[in-house]
C-alpha cells in the first residue's frame, strides 16, 4: 500500500511537472501559431480575390443557411466598396478524403480564382487538382449554365485529369455548390440586401 | 573518447534506420522527399536528445517500477513542445509533416535510448548517444528521402534536377517507393559492410540470419513454459 502511494506520488509529480513545462511553451507560442494560420489563410483570400485594399479576414459575414449551417464570406473591399467575396467549399468526395477549396467571386458572381488549401489526392494524379491548369479553368466562369460545371467526360466544359476523374468531378462540384449558394445569398453578402447585413460597414 | 564513441556509433555501426531497423513508421511515411525526411529527423534529433539528457538527469529519482510511463510522459512532453513550436514558426513543414509530428513520441528509437542507454549512463554520455542516433536517424531519413525526391520528381530540396522532359516515376513517391528504395539501400549497407569485415579480417556487424528460435524472448518463454 505504502508504494503504490509513493510511486503514484512521483508519477504525479512527473505529470505536473510536465504540466507547467507545456503550459509555458503553450503560452509563448500561443500568438505565432495564430499569425502563421491568419497568414496563411490570407495568401488563400488574396490569391482568389480581386484587389483590394481592406483585411478580408477581419471583413466577414456570415451567412445562416437553413438547415442551420453557418458559410462564412471574406468580403473584399476597395475604397470602401464591395469588390467580391471568397469562400471555402469542402468537397467531400475526393479520392482519398476531402478537399478543402478557397473560392473567389466578384460582386456578380464570377470566379475570380481558386485555390486548393488542403488534399490528400494521390501525388502525380489528383494531387494535380492543386496546379494551375486545372484550377485556373473556373476562372471568369460564373454558375448561369449549372449544366456546364461538370468535367468533360460527363458533358460539362472543365478538362479533367487523366487519370483522375474522381478527384477532378468533386472538386468541380463542390466550386458549383460554392457558387450556387452564393448566387441565392449574393445580394446579402455584397451588400445590396434589405435583410441583415451584420458583418457590414465594420 | 567516450563520448566520441557514443556519438560516432549512431552514424554507422549502430545506425537506428540501416542497422538496428528501428523507428520505420516515419521513416516509410515521411520521406517523400528531402526537406521533409530531414524536418522529422532533426525534431526527432531535439525529443531524442532533450529526453536522454532529462531522463540521464533524474535516473536515481525514477523507480524502477514506474520508468516506463515517467519516460513516455516526458518524451510526450517534449514531443508537443516541438509540435507547437513547429506550427508556430516552420508553419509549412509542420504542415506537410502533419500527423507525424505527434507520432515521434511512439517512435521506439527514443524510448529505446531512454531504456537502453539513458536510463543507466551518465547525461553527458547520453547527450551525445541522443545526438549520434539523431543524427544518424536524420541523414538515413535525408538519404531516403533525397532519392524517393529525385527519381519520383526530379528534384532534391524542391529543385529541379532532371529538367522539365523528365517523366517522374510516381511510384517513388508512393509507399511502394519507400519500400524498395529501404530495402535496396539496407541491401548495399550489407554489402559494404560485409567487403570491409573482410578486407579487415574481422566479423560482420550483421545478423545474416532472423531466426525466432534463437531470440531470448523465446528460449526465456517457451523453454521455461514447456512448450
Amino acid at each position: 500500500m505504502k508504494e503504490i502511494l509513493r510511486l503514484t506520488l512521483i508519477l504525479t509529480a512527473i505529470a505536473a511537472i510536465s504540466a507547467g513545462v507545456l503550459a509555458f511553451v503553450s503560452s509563448k507560442t500561443e500568438n505565432p501559431i495564430k499569425q502563421a494560420l491568419r497568414a496563411e489563410k490570407m495568401v488563400a483570400v488574396s490569391n482568389v480575390l480581386p484587389s483590394f485594399d481592406n483585411e478580408p479576414d477581419k471583413d466577414t459575414l456570415s451567412v445562416v443557411t437553413e438547415d442551420g449551417e453557418r458559410e462564412l464570406f471574406y468580403i473584399g473591399k476597395k475604397n470602401g466598396k464591395v469588390v467580391g467575396a471568397a469562400f471555402e467549399v469542402i468537397a467531400p468526395d475526393g479520392y482519398s478524403g476531402p478537399i478543402d477549396i478557397m473560392v473567389g467571386v466578384d460582386t456578380a458572381g464570377v470566379v475570380t480564382g481558386v485555390e486548393i488549401l488542403k488534399y490528400l489526392e494521390t501525388p502525380g494524379l489528383g494531387a494535380k487538382v492543386a496546379t494551375k491548369e486545372f484550377r485556373g479553368q473556373f476562372k471568369g466562369k460564373s454558375i448561369k449554365n449549372p449544366d456546364d460545371w461538370h468535367v468533360m467526360k460527363d458533358g460539362g466544359i472543365f478538362r479533367q485529369i487523366t487519370g483522375a476523374t474522381i478527384s477532378s468531378r468533386a472538386v468541380t462540384k463542390a466550386i458549383a455548390r460554392g457558387l450556387e449558394f452564393f448566387d441565392k445569398h449574393r445580394a446579402v453578402v455584397i451588400g445590396e440586401g434589405k435583410i441583415g447585413s451584420s458583418g457590414k460597414g465594420g | 573518447m567516450g563520448a566520441w564513441k557514443e556519438f560516432s556509433k549512431g552514424l554507422w555501426s549502430e545506425n537506428p534506420i540501416f542497422r538496428i531497423v528501428l523507428g520505420m513508421c516515419p521513416t516509410l511515411a515521411v520521406t517523400t522527399s528531402a526537406s521533409n525526411g530531414i524536418g522529422m529527423g532533426l525534431a526527432t534529433t531535439f525529443v531524442l536528445v532533450a529526453s536522454n539528457v532529462v531522463i540521464s538527469a533524474v535516473r536515481h529519482l525514477i523507480p524502477k517500477k514506474i520508468r516506463i510511463p515517467a519516460f513516455i510522459v516526458t518524451i510526450a512532453t517534449f514531443v508537443t513542445i516541438v509540435d507547437l513550436a513547429m506550427n508556430g514558426y516552420f508553419h509549412a513543414l509542420h504542415k506537410s509533416l502533419g500527423l507525424f509530428i505527434p507520432l515521434i513520441v511512439v517512435n521506439c528509437i527514443i524510448l529505446g535510448r531512454a531504456e537502453a542507454f539513458a536510463s543507466k549512463n551518465s547525461v553527458v554520455l547520453s547527450f551525445f548517444d541522443g545526438l549520434g542516433m539523431g543524427l544518424g536517424f536524420t541523414l538515413s531519413l535525408g538519404i531516403l528521402g533525397s532519392i524517393r525526391e529525385l527519381f519520383g520528381n526530379g528534384s532534391i530540396f524542391g529543385v529541379v534536377i532532371f529538367g522539365k522532359s523528365y517523366l517522374p516515376l510516381l511510384l517513388m513517391i508512393l509507399p511502394p517507393g519507400a519500400f524498395i528504395v529501404l530495402g535496396i539501400l539496407l541491401g548495399l549497407m550489407n554489402q559494404f559492410e560485409l567487403k570491409m569485415a573482410a578486407r579487415q579480417g574481422r566479423l560482420p556487424i550483421i545478423k545474416r540470419e532472423h531466426n525466432c528460435a534463437t531470440c531470448v524472448l523465446h528460449k526465456n518463454w517457451f523453454v521455461s513454459s514447456g512448450d
